[in-house]
């Protein structure tokens, strides 16, 4: 692998920046890996990297039956927080943001993680009771977040209408200032070279069909678009697609899968020094580095594979951007698009083991998987190696649904569901 | 936004009127209820990528609920029916035409 550095790019530039290796192969599958991953989005990739990286195993394929970090990775809307209330939430979600911070040295590319803030908006007076709960909960889990009046909002994002006549007016919010945003692609791209340089294997356009089992139930291989595959390991990291892969394997997963819309304007000049989100009006929204504005809408009413949604989903959060941002009203808006959510009943990821031996699990991370991305891969990457879980994946487990332990954050989570 | 059709009031109508209900056909057997399945019940979704048998509601119309049978990549009806009713049988020939326009 090259290694990236102002040193090697002044170099490169004294030679027209001629000499630039790919920055992952493309290889042929083998015909059998100690573990096959299923899906090179930015779990996946994570999870192989960290295989690779911290626990020995790198005879790897990470199989995509597109390309890599074209599904919800390259879809999401690059926002990273650990403000989550429950104790096994916080945990994951900070154990991610630890890692945002020293990814890019990790990985030898810039995944331009900003911790700019992240801001979420009280509206009422259980909004207000809500938050503070969240902010003392999560500095009681050493998760730093804090309140904020409309005086202060007001002075750290000028752009917000605090002390306007609005129908939800401006009471307060909870500020992590450790949030914030990352490069979505230079995430996938990032932990592709970095795995691919470690040995992992990426197959891209390689559509898993099948999963083949053994005599005593345990997986052997699976079946692809480009021949068989054997591998005693496979560990399932399809976000959307989770339900039809697993489906392969006679496990029915507590799993829906939703359409959920973003959308970006015109660049314009900085405005947003922050992320701001608001849970009761349904918006949210951050400007990216080239000046985009990036705005999230909510899901869909019903569950769909079809990686758009509809109209009126979007023009409602428009609504509540327009009246909490009145200056960006007359913007255009430049694309918007749709990725395929899976979404759990307790609205928590499943990270773990499976019915089926040898088949491992990493799903239903729904509106919200983006900022997992680190975490996630890092405990899935020991929950594979070791068999058994990651003390932070533990209450993740499948079977919490059958024993009834749910983890329920529903209302931590910032897309209205 | 989908228009769908309300088999009560007997015409299409927009998506804004209705209440997505979920899985259709989830039946609660007494005989299946020790832990799995009532895990199964709860919890366990199908979740097809395909032809999906569905509840909807006609909230801001008659009220009433009702099954329908859409396809999750077109996000095209087949067909709706009145709740209580069994699934509809996609393979007769009545369906063949609908099957393969909503899969297109």
């Amino acid at each position: 692998m090259q290694k990236f550095s102002a040193l090697a790019l002044l170099a490169k530039a004294f030679g027209g920046h001629q000499g630039w290796q790919p920055q992952w192969r493309s290889p042929e599958p083998k015909p059998a890996y100690d573990v096959v991953i299923i899906g090179a989005g930015g779990h996946g990739l994570a999870t192989a990297f960290y295989l690779a990286s911290e626990h020995g195993i790198r005879n790897i394929a990470v199989l995509e039956k597109g390309w890599l970090g074209g599904g919800n990775t390259g879809r999401n809307t690059t926002i990273i927080r650990s403000n989550y209330l429950f104790d096994e939430s916080a945990a994951l979600y900070d154990h991610a943001v630890k890692l945002w911070e020293g990814l890019s040295q990790a990985l030898n590319y810039n995944v331009m993680y900003s911790p700019r803030g992240v801001l979420m908006l009280a509206h009422n007076i259980h909004d207000i009771q809500s938050f503070k709960r969240h902010v003392h909960a999560n500095r009681l889990n050493g998760v730093d977040n804090e309140w904020l009046t409309p005086d202060e909002i007001q002075a750290f994002v000028p752009a917000l209408n605090v002390f306007g006549k609005v129908r939800y007016p401006i009471l307060g919010g909870a500020l992590q200032r450790r949030g914030g945003t990352a490069r979505h692609d230079a995430v996938a791209w990032g932990y592709a070279r970095a795995a691919d340089a470690l040995g992992v294997d990426i197959i891209q356009n390689c559509e898993v069909t099948a999963i083949r089992r053994g005599a005593d139930g345990a997986v052997e291989a699976v079946e692809t678009s480009r021949g068989t595959i054997r591998a005693k390991k496979i560990g399932v990291v399809a976000a959307g697609n989770t339900s039809v892969v697993m489906g392969m394997a006679d496990v029915r997963m507590p799993l829906e899968s939703y359409p959920l819309q973003a959308l970006v304007s015109e660049p314009i000049k900085p405005m947003f020094p922050c992320v701001v989100m608001s849970n009761t009006i349904h918006a949210y929204i951050s400007q990216s580095d080239k000046g985009e504005l990036v705005i999230g809408a909510g899901t869909d009413a019903y569950t769909s594979y079809s990686q758009t949604g509809g109209l009126h989903i979007t023009t409602h959060t428009l609504d509540a951007i327009c009246e909490l941002v009145p200056t960006v009203r007359r913007m255009r808006m430049l694309r918007n698009w749709g990725g395929i959510v899976d979404v759990t009943p307790d609205r928590s990821p499943i990270i773990g083991l499976t019915p089926v031996p040898g088949l491992f699990v990493n799903c239903g991370w729904g509106t919200g998987g983006f900022k997992a991305t680190p975490g996630s891969g890092h405990v899935f990457a020991h929950t594979i190696a070791r068999g058994t879980p990651h003390e932070i994946a533990a209450p993740f487990a499948l079977d919490r649904f059958k024993a009834g332990r749910l983890i329920d954050e529903a209302a931590a989570a910032a897309v209205a569901h | 936004m989908l228009l769908i059709a309300c088999p009560y009031c007997g015409e299409s109508r927009p998506e804004a009127e209705f209440r997505y209900g979920g899985e259709a056909h989830l039946a609660r057997t007494p005989d299946s209820l020790d832990d799995d399945g009532w895990t199964g019940f709860l919890y366990a979704r199908g979740n097809p990528k395909g032809l999906h048998f569905e509840r909807w509601r006609h909230i801001h119309g008659c009220g009433r609920f009702f099954n329908a049978v859409r396809h999750t990549v077109t996000d095209k009806f087949v067909t709706t029916y009145p709740a209580g009713e069994g699934r509809p049988d996609l393979s007769s020939p009545e369906f063949a035409e609908k099957v393969a326009e909503a899969s297109r």
